[in-house]
């Protein structure tokens, strides 16, 4: 009896790190198999496949931003109201005939502000938790979007504004034709998902995030600055969430009142499905990044075959549910009573 | 050099009665409530001091105080005979004392090296921009675990993954891996099965001999007696009695947690 667990425990200590490291990759290898054998002339087409890049582009970076306030164990519901409030202060300075390198900083500068603002809220005024916090400036920033732009969209913008989301990088030169273009929002998801994963798995900082969300009283024992920590991860979310919204600025040429609405929900279904869990502490950059595909290309594939978008809502929210099951039966496996 | 040369020199180094800490009337509000009333404290080089008391008497109050976790509402720290005003863990670590917790305060999610390092990890740099060193990490970690004769799979096994004497064994590994002067260990074997107790003792009086000053809370007189030079008892945030450990008994150790004399 001994010796059949030891066995089962041996083989799940050799299968388990690979399987929750790259299980996630997994899926998602699968999940575009199987779109490729529905749509064979549609789905893997260049055209598709950068669209599919194109329509994500502005999530992901709220998913990664998200994504590293829940492995500390903490929530930002915000990051759909910064990015509209900051695309709104893009465009408002935009039309107010600023130069394009003003415009394009506005936005990030804006986004970090206001995840300093979640930050030093969660940690100064001891928020008991901060879901309360986000949940109050998810409508403080919202509505300040509102007052400043009138609650009317604001359209228009120039070229070098527009680049990061809606910019082509020409792949002629390699003997492609002139519709298979590269998007700029997808090397620029490449370049700040890297560097994000840099952050999380090679600096001290982010050895940090991860054992806040372990065991903030290890953290604090340690000697870290658990605060300092905190004020850092909502700024840095804040800060992509206003990456995000210059993303959008390009892909839409327009600042609207209704921005990101919800969008909130994408990102921690997308964290969530990546394998991050809600208990802090776990979950990986890559993961994230396959949670963002993984919705990206149900949207996508769905829409090509034209089922109806309530049909998404029922699907996503199902692999929401199986992905967290899947984290409980790991955690039961994975840890000793 | 071998494990043995290097207690005898560790001890030769450190002369044995030097006075480590001292805490001098130490006293601790929680808005109205008083957890610690003129509270003194000592602990020489070498010795082990047993912490005993009831639930609620201010031990670990007092270690918290102690390791800059809490500031005291009034009285002095001394390290070395220098008056220190602590205010962050990070402070009494730098002065060379270790705090293991009841609750082990290890991080379950990340391995056991980058827990023994928290807070402290090495670091290489590659341009301007300072990285994990990982490699020296793992170095590092396998050497102290081997010094202090810990058996674990591997440096890179998860905490969580570990039985509760392998985790209590991490947790002083974690205390004593950067040539700490005194290490307060809370409650060190309460969570362990008695097999692994005496392992858990063993390593304390191994401590002792390479000059460390320990400072044991324990509800268990067994331990108390099996490592300690020296106790003291607090009850209802005083000290209440103080001793040799050769000049007391059991018994009477145990009326002084009730508040008896």
């Amino acid at each position: 009896m001994e010796n059949k667990d030891q066995e089962k425990e041996s083989l799940y200590l050799k299968i388990m790190p690979y399987l929750e490291k790259y299980g996630i990759l997994l899926l998602l290898v699968i999940m575009i198999v199987v779109m490729h054998f529905l749509q064979p002339d549609v789905f893997l087409s260049w055209r598709n496949v950068t669209n599919v890049f194109k329509q994500i582009s502005w999530q992901s970076m709220l998913a990664l931003g998200v994504f590293m306030v829940i492995v500390t164990a903490g929530i930002d519901l915000s990051v759909g109201s910064i990015m509209m409030l900051s695309l709104m202060i893009l465009a408002i300075v935009a039309k107010a005939g600023a130069p394009w390198y003003i415009v394009v900083i506005t936005p990030l500068i804006a986004g970090f502000l206001c995840g300093l603002f979640n930050g030093l809220g969660i940690t100064l005024l001891r928020m008991p938790h901060p879901f309360i916090m986000t949940l109050g400036t998810l409508y403080i920033f919202r509505g300040t979007g509102n007052l400043i732009s009138g609650g009317t969209p604001i359209s228009g913008f120039t070229d070098e504004v527009r680049y990061l989301g809606h910019g082509r990088i020409d792949l002629t030169w390699l003997g492609l034709e002139k519709s298979q273009y590269l998007p700029v929002s997808l090397v620029l998801i490449a370049i700040v998902y890297i560097i994000f994963w840099i952050f999380m798995n090679k600096t001290r900082t982010g050895k940090w995030i991860y054992a806040i969300g372990g065991n903030p009283n290890a953290a604090r024992a340690s000697g870290i600055n658990v605060n300092k920590i905190l004020v850092i991860v909502y700024s840095l979310c804040g800060f992509l969430s206003g990456i995000g919204a210059l993303i959008l600025a390009g892909r839409t040429d327009s600042g609207y009142p209704n921005a990101g609405l919800q969008s909130e929900l994408d990102a921690i279904a997308a964290c969530i499905i990546g394998g991050a869990s809600f208990f802090g502490g776990r979950g990986t950059v890559l993961g994230v990044f396959a949670g963002v595909m993984i919705m990206g290309i149900l949207r996508n594939g769905l829409n090509l075959m034209d089922v109806s978008s309530f049909w998404q809502q029922v699907l996503i929210g199902s692999i929401i549910v199986l992905a967290v099951y899947i984290d409980v039966l790991r955690r039961d496996l994975g840890t000793r009573k | 050099m071998q494990l043995t040369d290097f207690f005898i020199f560790s001890s030769l180094m450190s002369s044995i009665n030097q006075l480590l800490l001292e805490a001098k009337s130490v006293t601790k509000y929680f808005g109205t409530i008083t957890a610690l009333e003129n509270v003194n404290l000592k602990i020489h080089a070498g010795e082990c001091l047993g912490v005993v008391g009831d639930n609620g008497a201010g031990k670990s109050t007092l270690m918290k105080v102690l390791s800059g976790l809490y500031k005291p509402s009034a009285g002095s720290l001394f390290f070395d005979g220098k008056e220190e005003i602590l205010e962050s863990p990070k402070d009494s670590q730098n002065l060379g004392l270790e705090m293991v917790y009841q609750d082990l305060a290890l991080a379950g999610n990340l391995p056991i090296g980058e827990n023994i390092f928290l807070g402290r990890e090495p670091t290489k740099n590659i341009g301007l921009l300072k990285f994990l060193d990982y490699k020296k990490i793992k170095e590092l970690t396998d050497a102290h675990l081997g010094k202090l004769k810990i058996n674990v799979k591997s440096a890179d096994q998860k905490v969580e993954e570990l039985s509760g004497g392998q985790r209590q064994a991490v947790a002083i590994a974690r205390s004593t891996a950067f040539n700490a002067k005194v290490v307060i260990m809370d409650e060190p074997t309460a969570a362990l099965a008695i097999k692994e107790v005496g392992k858990v003792l063993d390593l304390i009086n191994s401590l002792k001999k390479t000059g460390v000053g320990v400072i044991v809370i324990s509800h268990r007189m067994d331990d108390i007696f099996a490592v300690c030079d020296r106790v003291m008892a607090l009850f209802q945030g005083t000290n209440f009695a103080e001793s040799e450990l050769s000049k007391t008994s059991r018994d009477e150790v145990i009326g002084w947690i009730m508040g008896k004399k």
